[in-house]
Order: C-alpha cells, then structure tokens, then sequence
C-alpha cells in the first residue's frame, strides 16, 4: 500500500486563476456555484510571488485563467514575470476584452499561447450559449489576431447536447480560422454543468454520431498531412471505468483559486476539505505537507471496491468531486465504475439524456444574482 | 540529408532541473525527452542542417558510433509530429 508521502513529484503544471468575474455567462462554467462570495482576489505581488514559488518546485506549464484573465488589469505584468521565470504560458480566454493591440503587447510581453472557446460554430447558438450578444463576431476577430500576431492557437468548444450536432461545422470553422489545436470538450458535471446536467449531456446516440464525424475529419486531416490536431474528450458518464483524473490527486496539477486557495484540481474547491491559501503557507508546504494535498495521495484511503481492486493504480479510484456529488462521499469510488455500488446514478443520468427536451432558455445560467442563490443555499 | 530543421513556432525546448531532463513546451503540453532525443533537438535551430548536426554529435559522442540513422530517424518522427519543419 502507497503511503501519502511516497513518490510525491513536483506540481508540472501552475493553473493560475486570475479572477472569477467574467462577463459571459455559459451554464457549464468551472468555477464554483458561490463564486459570488469569493470575490477577494491576490495582488499582482502575491501573483509573482506564486509564479515564482512554483517555478522554482518546477512547475513549467502556466495557465492564466479565470473566469476572464482579461479583466486583471495588470495581466501584462504577470505575463512578462512568467517569461522572466521560464515558464511556458498560455492564456486562456473568452475573447472577450481583448483587442488586437493587447494580442501583440502580450507577444511582446513573452506569452507563449493563447487558447479561444467558442460556444457553437454560428453566432445565434454561441451567443445564447453564453449569454452575450457581442461574443461570437468578437471572438472571431480575435481568433483572426492571435494567428496574425503569430501565436500557435488553440480552439476550445464545450460539448453539449445544444450544439454537439455542429461537429462538422465547428471543425469547419476551426479549420478556416487556422487553429493549430482543437479541442472538443464534452462537459464534465462539475460546477454550474452539474446543476445543469439534464440540460446539457447529450445522449449516446448523439454522442456516437459526433465521435464519427470527428473520426472522419480526423482521417481526412492525416490524408492532406494537415498539422491541425484534434483533440475529443469523450463524456465519462459513458464510460465504465473511470478516468485517471488529474493523473492522480495532488501528482502534476496545481490550481490557485483567485483568493489564492491552492486546490489539487478547479473543481475542488466543492469538496468539504480545508484547502491551504498561499497567504497564510509556503506553497512547498502547501505542496507536499498539507493535510489538503495529502488527503487523496496514495490509497490508503480508498475503501471498495477501490481498496482491492486492480485497477486502482491506473486511475485511482477516479475523480473524488464526482464521486462526491453522486454519493455525498468523496471517499467513494467515482460511479462511472460499473464496480461502484452507486454506478446506477450514471445509468439515471444517461437515461434522462435519452427523454431530455429542456431548452437552452431552461439552463441556470452562470452570473452573479443566479450565485447570490447558490450562496444563500 | 541537407535539409535544416527548425521548431515549429509555440514549442519550446529548454533544461528543466527538476525534471534533470530536457523538455519540449507547447500550447498546454510538455514532452519529457530521453538523453538522446534531448541532444539532438539541442542542436535544431535552424541553422544546422540534418547531416551538421549528426556530425556534431559525432564528434560529441565518439563512443555511440555513426549516429546518421538514428539521427533522422528521430527528426523523421518530430516532423510527423508536426514538433519540427524543414527549411
């Protein structure tokens, strides 16, 4: 049995996210459903010093992130300082608030990536879809400015059953804008897509049909030696087992929340565990002796079928916040596993996929009164 | 033979100490990279042609012998990874 503190590795990849405020509102955000009541956010002091804390562990991926990145005002500065440091940084955006004169001061700040999401591939979809009747024309202009400006881009879309109809469309339109990857990101039910999830999993026919138009595109990209990459993550609600969520709990990944909570993954914040703050702990600390980050390392932990199961080093009894929404305990293993006693929670959600015909005009949609709610409980 | 190799614009390739490894960076990746692979991709900056930079290591590493099939074998394979292009 693997102790907490066997073989902990340095954390690879730094997400830092900058800010919850943002001025789309998709019904799958990330952040927490109380983003509302975390509104204190780190200075650009208490930034560096993270960045490079982290640098210096070895943390060579950095991702800005959010909400909107955009908003912090002193974004140039943070990406100028993980230049400085040797990260490799990518910026993760709406689009929104960013204009052709800020593509090239981040270039020449030494930012290395810039990721766009899209929210469908015709602008009545995407804009209902993030509630915002500016955001496709204007992340199309910005799409165009990030391959000027010489930047390799990454087009991000969240699947959904409202739009994953637009496979073809949307790898059309990626094509078009020059993306160097793509990714297709079926929802995962964390966060606001958890309370959303009869509204937005799509069924397994649908699911079957886009994983074949995609395949298909993927082959006729290979044919033409096309470098365009195409990346589809499949819905683990249609697994059977479950995946190896952040290649372990505490193994690679290191989030910041904007008040500077330090979380093993984005979504963990849901988790009834006391997260350490970079303003109070070290994040060395924070990384290899807190009680937060040790709490899923190792196995000993695991109860079963996880505890004697053989599969249990290759995907770690899967992801601890999905099994603590389905099961109300985090200690669970994650129901997509047909071994889980719970697993019939994952078969009643993709039969409510099969009968689903809430509209997009049903969705709780991701903006500060609808938080207000959630925080009032 | 003669071609020149050079990365693709968004990878970049450095030393990370706490890896003790070289790596290639790129959009929301990193490949950690063998000894070998690491030596080789060292000296891709577009200036050293395929055939300069076998003799390079030839001359770096006289014990591995000739090195020209594994040499464009990897570069081959960086290629079709779309890591690389030839000048």
């Amino acid at each position: 049995m693997n102790t907490p503190t066997d073989h902990v590795g340095p954390p690879l990849w730094l997400l830092a996210e900058l800010t919850y405020r943002c001025p789309l509102q998709c019904p799958y955000c990330s952040n927490p459903l109380d983003f509302a009541h975390h509104d204190q956010e780190l200075s650009t002091e208490q930034w560096l010093d993270v960045l490079s804390q982290g640098r210096a562990m070895g943390a060579a991926q950095l991702g800005f992130s959010g909400g909107e990145p955009l908003v912090r005002q002193d974004l140039p500065e943070l990406i100028a300082g993980a230049r400085e440091l040797g990260y490799y940084s990518n910026l993760i955006t709406s689009g929104l608030g960013l204009t052709e004169a800020k593509v090239q001061d981040f270039a020449r700040a030494g930012l290395d990536h810039i990721q766009v999401s899209f929210q469908a591939s015709d602008p009545e979809l995407n804009n209902a879809v993030a509630g915002s009747r500016k955001a496709f024309d204007q992340k199309l202009a910005m799409a165009r400015a990030v391959k000027d400006a010489g930047y390799p881009m990454v087009l991000n879309f969240v699947v959904h059953r409202h739009n994953i109809h637009q496979m073809a469309d949307i790898l059309a339109l990626c094509e078009n804008l020059g993306a160097d990857y793509v990714e297709l990101a079926t929802c995962q039910y964390y966060g606001w897509a958890f309370a959303n999830r009869e509204g937005l999993m799509p069924s397994r026919a649908q699911l079957v049909t886009a994983e074949a138009t995609v395949n298909r595109f993927r082959n006729q990209l290979a044919e033409r030696d096309h470098p365009m990459k195409v990346i589809f993550v499949t819905p683990d609600y249609y697994e059977e087992r479950p995946k190896a969520c952040m290649n372990g709990w505490g193994s690679l990944f290191l989030t910041v929340a904007p008040d500077g909570t330090a979380l093993p993954c984005h979504s963990a914040r849901l988790l009834p565990i006391d997260f350490p703050n970079v303003t109070a702990s070290p994040l060395e600390d924070i990384w290899y002796r807190s009680p937060g980050f040790n709490h899923y390392r190792g196995d000993s932990w695991m109860p079963e079928p996880c505890r004697s199961c053989d599969e249990k080093d290759k995907d770690f009894g899967g992801c601890r916040c999905q099994a603590y929404l389905l099961t109300g305990n985090a200690d669970n293993a994650d129901p997509v596993c047909s071994k889980s006693a719970h697993h019939d929670r994952i078969l009643a959600a993709r039969t409510a996929a099969d009968h689903a015909t809430a509209g997009l005009e049903d969705l709780i949609y991701r903006n500060a009164d609808n938080s207000n709610v959630f925080c009032r409980g | 033979m003669d071609k020149i190799p050079r990365l693709r614009r968004g990878f970049r390739f450095q030393w990370e100490p706490a890896q003790q490894a070289h790596v290639l960076l790129y959009p929301e990746g990193m490949v950690k990279l063998n000894g070998s692979a690491g030596a080789i991709l060292a000296e891709v900056d577009g200036e050293h042609s395929c055939h300069q930079i076998v003799t390079i290591l030839e001359q770096r590493f006289p014990e591995a012998g000739p090195l020209a099939e594994d040499v464009s074998a990897f570069l081959a394979e960086a290629a079709r990874q779309h890591w690389i292009e030839w000048l």
